[in-house]
């Protein structure tokens, strides 16, 4: 399960003009999409006129320092929280002023991963993947085989009936992976996945996270301040021959893997990592550097 | 300056007020609509109801002690000691009783779902819930109201019959008086009014004691001194909640059985 090489410092890649830079997905209808959405909390804005959109298939990947907003970004995406101005599209519904009884049953079309996991204390590790099938009245023959095979997907089979407590920082992460993939979402939303993690535990769940991408191709947003990984996300691929993540030949990054910035409440970058690298704004050449 | 600070004050007082009442009808209406999670009510009943039922019988027991302990020594200076049992009975079955089983209980019970659901809310459980596409308003504050609502109900008839028999207990063992007529004169004195005055209360402490601890857990803010402050409000309001609801519900309820 684990990646062919340990991350380094990030090693940018050389542009390829036949696979880079492009992004197949951007003329699709977009999965989910914010329009001018701005947010504040106890009168001091968070965001501002934020604009973009995901497109299926698309992984994006949203780059700042902390406490730029990122993480409530994402809470706007499901619906977690609400925009105070603007416009967002989820599924082609707008859920910027949908009541929580119609939104709940679009979330569990959406897996979240949370920056701790957010595991249930109480529950055990199979109550906690099952969650969703449980309130689904799933049978339990059923969920037992398919948290089992949600626990295998993220090497944990063998935690099946512990509880959380008893787990590592990034098994309690890998878990709470398995908890979004089980019921095989539309699109998934991870919030600092590898935040606070050691570098080779974040290789295992950024390997995870390339290997839902390139297996189910489901569309996502990724939250991160740590390049290293934004980087590996779109230069790997996960190869189903060797059963784990490669890294692409030199130069060739994956293109339906692309960027947005925040900084200050603000979306100051939206495009490919190629053009990332190319960027003149004076804050991402900061970021980068 | 201090204008300000009052003004600031006062708005959230109101601010809270209403975010409360919206928040306990809610939750109250949330039993007419599905869905319904009848175990975790099974859950909470057997939390809060068998959990809660040692030190209601303890407080019990030893209220019903003190009051035949009181009443013996001022009722013997009319030569009334025989009437201690009807004395314990109605403090014990109209008034004691379902105050101080709601007391009892909202310091135990308020202070474990407002830490429980703030630390449910600090570690972003409560927002895996709704991710999910469960309401946790559904899954966690309406099963928690219904079974301190029912639990507390028998809590107080446990609580009523322990404070008679501690009363008996004293009138027998302490003040060496005949326990045939102190239980005679406890059952002859009581009346269906008093009875239902005595059942009406924890009917209205119960969903005061859950949809308290429920509200101060769910908006709790601050990390885990914010728990802690959660703890705090929620045993403190519903506590002072609790006697003024009583106060009311006594006015009320003396207007429709006026004593004889």
């Amino acid at each position: 399960m684990m990646a062919s090489n340990t991350p380094g410092p990030p090693q940018l890649p050389q542009p390829d003009p036949f696979r880079s830079g492009q992004n197949p997905a951007a003329n699709q209808t977009p999965v989910l999409a914010f329009r001018n959405v701005s947010i504040a909390f106890d009168g001091s804005p968070v965001l501002e006129d934020v604009t973009f959109s995901v497109a299926p298939g698309e992984t994006r990947i949203l780059l700042g320092p902390a406490g730029v907003g990122k993480s409530v970004l994402l809470k706007l995406c499901n619906g977690l929280l609400r925009p105070e101005h603007g416009s967002i599209q989820l599924f082609g519904e707008e859920i910027a002023s949908m009541p929580e009884n119609r939104l709940l049953p679009l979330r569990t079309r959406i897996g979240m991963v949370f920056q701790e996991g957010a595991l249930f204390d109480s529950l055990t590790v199979r109550d906690n993947v099952a969650y969703q099938l449980i309130q689904e009245l799933v049978p339990d023959d059923e969920i037992d085989t398919r948290v089992r095979e949600a626990l295998t997907f993220v090497g944990l089979e063998e935690t099946f009936s512990s509880y959380p407590a008893s787990l590592s920082g990034g098994m309690r992460r890998r878990v709470a992976i398995a908890r979004a993939f089980i019921n095989h979402p539309d699109m998934l939303l991870y919030d600092s996945p590898t935040g606070g993690l050691d570098p080779v535990t974040s290789t295992t769940i950024i390997e995870l996270i390339v290997k839902e991408r390139d297996v189910h191709r489901t569309p996502s947003m990724l939250v991160t301040h740590r390049l290293q990984d934004a980087f590996m996300l779109c230069t790997h691929e996960f190869s189903t021959e060797y059963n784990c993540m490669i890294p692409f030949p030199n130069g060739v990054t994956d293109p339906n893997t692309t960027f947005l910035m925040l900084n200050e409440g603000r979306l100051i970058f939206d495009g490919s990592l190629q053009e990332l690298i190319r960027s003149e704004n004076p804050v991402v050449r900061e970021f980068l550097e | 300056m201090a204008i300000i600070s009052i003004e600031r004050t006062a708005k959230q007082l109101v601010l809270t007020i209403q975010d409360y009442s919206v928040f306990a009808w809610r939750a109250f209406m949330n039993l007419f609509t599905e869905p319904r999670y009848w175990s975790e009510y099974l859950i909470q009943s057997d939390i809060i109801g068998v959990g809660s039922t040692a030190i209601v019988l303890l407080s019990g027991f030893f209220t019903g002690g003190v009051l035949a302990l009181q009443s013996a020594a001022t009722l013997s200076q009319f030569g009334a000691t025989a009437v201690t049992g009807q004395f314990v009975g109605i403090t014990m079955i109209r008034e004691l009783g379902p105050v101080l089983t709601g007391i009892m209980v909202a310091g135990r019970n308020a202070s474990s779902m407002a830490s429980e659901l703030g630390s449910m809310v600090v570690t972003e459980q409560i927002d895996a819930m709704r991710a999910l596409g469960v309401d946790p308003m559904r899954k966690l504050v309406t099963p928690r109201i219904f079974a301190c609502i029912s639990m507390l109900f028998f809590l107080t008839i446990v609580a009523d019959a322990f404070g008679i028999i501690g009363g008996g207990a004293v009138t027998v063992f302490l003040n060496h008086q005949d326990g045939t007529q102190y239980f005679s004169k406890a059952w002859e004195s009581l009346r269906y009014p008093d009875i239902i005055q005595g059942l009406v209360k924890p009917l209205f402490s119960g969903y005061i004691i859950a949809s308290v601890g429920c509200f101060y857990g769910l908006r709790t803010t601050g990390g885990t001194q914010g728990v802690g402050r959660s703890t705090i409000q929620a045993v403190v309001n519903s506590s002072v909640l609790i006697i003024l609801v009583d106060f009311l519900l006594t006015r009320v309820l003396l207007a429709f059985f006026p004593p004889l």
